[in-house]
């Protein structure tokens, strides 16, 4: 069985790069500043796994957490 | 003749790890052997020039720095050869330092997310075709005068809500302002009360006449606690978005198709794979940032295990930080599909550029739209390119030759 990610935003790092919204649309949303946050409770959905990680190593601020379940 | 204010010469730099000048004439041509050999023998360096400027060489120690507001302000953003008073030219929040930075930053935001810069789009591609157009039967063009400075002037024009046709005036100001203004302060301070007085015309139009645009939006803002903002802190504001959004994207545009001129492989590839350019766009933001920012040390500290002392400049120089090979694997050479970038071009911590989003949509449509129409382009051997001094880097005159080579 493959693993089960969720991806999260740390609030206080996060400055409103936006990569991981250009590089994983599906899993992160940005609030009205263009902050990011992570769709629903950061569950990545099947299939989604790359673009999870992709998102990590592209923020430069280091604000995305992956982890696996 | 002695005359105040003229600039002063700076002496030829023969050591560049004690001695480092980043207006010297072998920076502004080719920065990145200089910086090579600063990384290599330290990741922090000094110059007693610009009285007293420590540099950053690593990515790491960039980034401690960009994060340490309590040892490095921002109330001077630009190292030059004198430290005029500090509150006389305040642009917030680029100039702010906590806990003022925050809400003026917060105002400036919404107008630039990636959603509402994907409804300036249509007429960024209209621009850019409209500036095509002017030159692409000529054969040849100077695609920094006639291509990538129009660009990013008529976006930010347009946001604002001034004539586009105003565009020459503003390119005037911006290079009193960040090139002339690095040794010569009374061009500075003319270009910031010309722009003062320029703006102020708009705001008092405005007043009777509302309109759906940046200056509008700026006057009708409130501070935190409810107020309107002082004619200072939106002159400020004014002042910053004309400013930090021509040059940059300028050059950030103009060193893009240099590269594309110069490597046809990585042309084809984007010409063949358009899907590709945002990733493209990323590496050549990484592989020839434009922005070189400063912060004034105001505590003493340590930045990667070296001292430094209060009353220094820093130059926190992004491009360095995106060379270094520590974070980037083969970080000389532009990898067109790098996956893995987290480059600082835009800035790290709290001073994120605000116009990020506005640069990187322009550089995608400028060139994907040059790519659709002028795919075969090369470097014109018989013209010389140049490249700006000082805080922001790009050419500012590129020779191409156009079209298929005969």
């Amino acid at each position: 069985m493959a693993e089960r990610l969720k991806v999260h935003v740390d609030p206080d790092k996060c400055q409103g790069h936006a990569r991981c919204k250009a590089l994983a649309p599906e899993l992160f949303e940005l609030d009205e500043y263009g902050n990011a946050h992570e769709v629903g409770d950061g569950t990545v959905p099947p299939g989604l796994e790359d673009k999870a990680w992709l998102a990590k190593s592209n923020c430069p601020e280091i604000a995305i957490d992956v982890i696996e379940e | 003749m002695s005359d105040v204010s003229q600039p002063a010469a700076h002496p030829p730099v023969t050591d560049w790890v004690n001695d480092f000048d980043h207006t010297d004439p072998q920076w502004t041509e080719d920065p990145f052997p200089i910086w090579e050999e600063l990384r290599a023998a330290s990741p922090l360096v000094h110059t007693e020039r610009f009285l007293g400027c420590y540099m950053p060489t690593t990515y790491e120690a960039v980034r401690e720095i960009a994060n340490d507001t309590e040892h490095f302000s921002s109330r001077r953003i630009i190292v030059r050869d004198v430290r005029p008073e500090v509150a006389r030219n305040a642009a917030p929040p680029i100039t702010s330092d906590p806990p003022v930075h925050k809400p003026a930053k917060q105002l400036l935001l919404p107008p630039f997310t990636p959603d509402a810069m994907k409804k300036l789009e249509p007429r960024m591609r209209a621009i850019c075709n409209e500036l095509i157009d002017g030159f692409i039967a000529d054969g040849r063009v100077d695609a920094a005068a006639r291509y990538s400075k129009y660009i990013p002037v008529r976006a930010i024009a347009h946001m604002l809500g001034i004539p586009e046709s105003d565009s020459d005036l503003f390119i005037t100001w911006i290079h009193m302002i960040l090139e002339l203004g690095i040794k010569d302060e009374t061009k500075l301070l003319q270009a910031v009360q010309e722009m003062s007085a320029y703006f102020r015309t708009h705001i008092e139009e405005r007043r009777s006449k509302p309109t759906d645009d940046l200056i509008s939006y700026l006057m009708n803002a409130k501070d935190k606690e409810g107020q309107p903002l002082e004619e200072s802190h939106v002159l400020g504001s004014l002042r910053l978005l004309l400013i930090a959004g021509i040059d940059t994207t300028w050059s950030a545009i103009g060193s893009s198709l240099w590269h594309l001129a110069r490597t046809p492989v990585d042309r084809e590839r984007l010409i063949a794979e358009p899907e590709l350019i945002p990733t493209a766009v990323e590496e050549l933001l990484r592989a020839y940032s434009p922005v070189t920012m400063a912060r004034e040390v105001v505590k003493e500290t340590t930045v990667s295990g070296c001292p430094v002392k209060a009353g220094n400049m820093v130059l926190l120089s992004f491009p360095a930080a995106n060379r270094d090979p520590k974070m980037f694997p083969d970080a000389d050479k532009v990898v067109i599909d790098r996956r893995e970038n987290r480059h600082a071009a835009f800035g790290l911590g709290i001073h994120r550029c605000v116009g990020s989003n506005l640069a990187r949509m322009e550089m995608q449509v400028a060139l994907e739209e040059w790519l659709k129409r002028i795919p075969d382009f090369a470097l014109d051997p018989a013209g010389t390119v140049t490249w700006s001094q000082g805080t922001v880097r790009g050419p500012r005159q590129l020779p191409f030759l156009l079209g298929k080579a005969m």
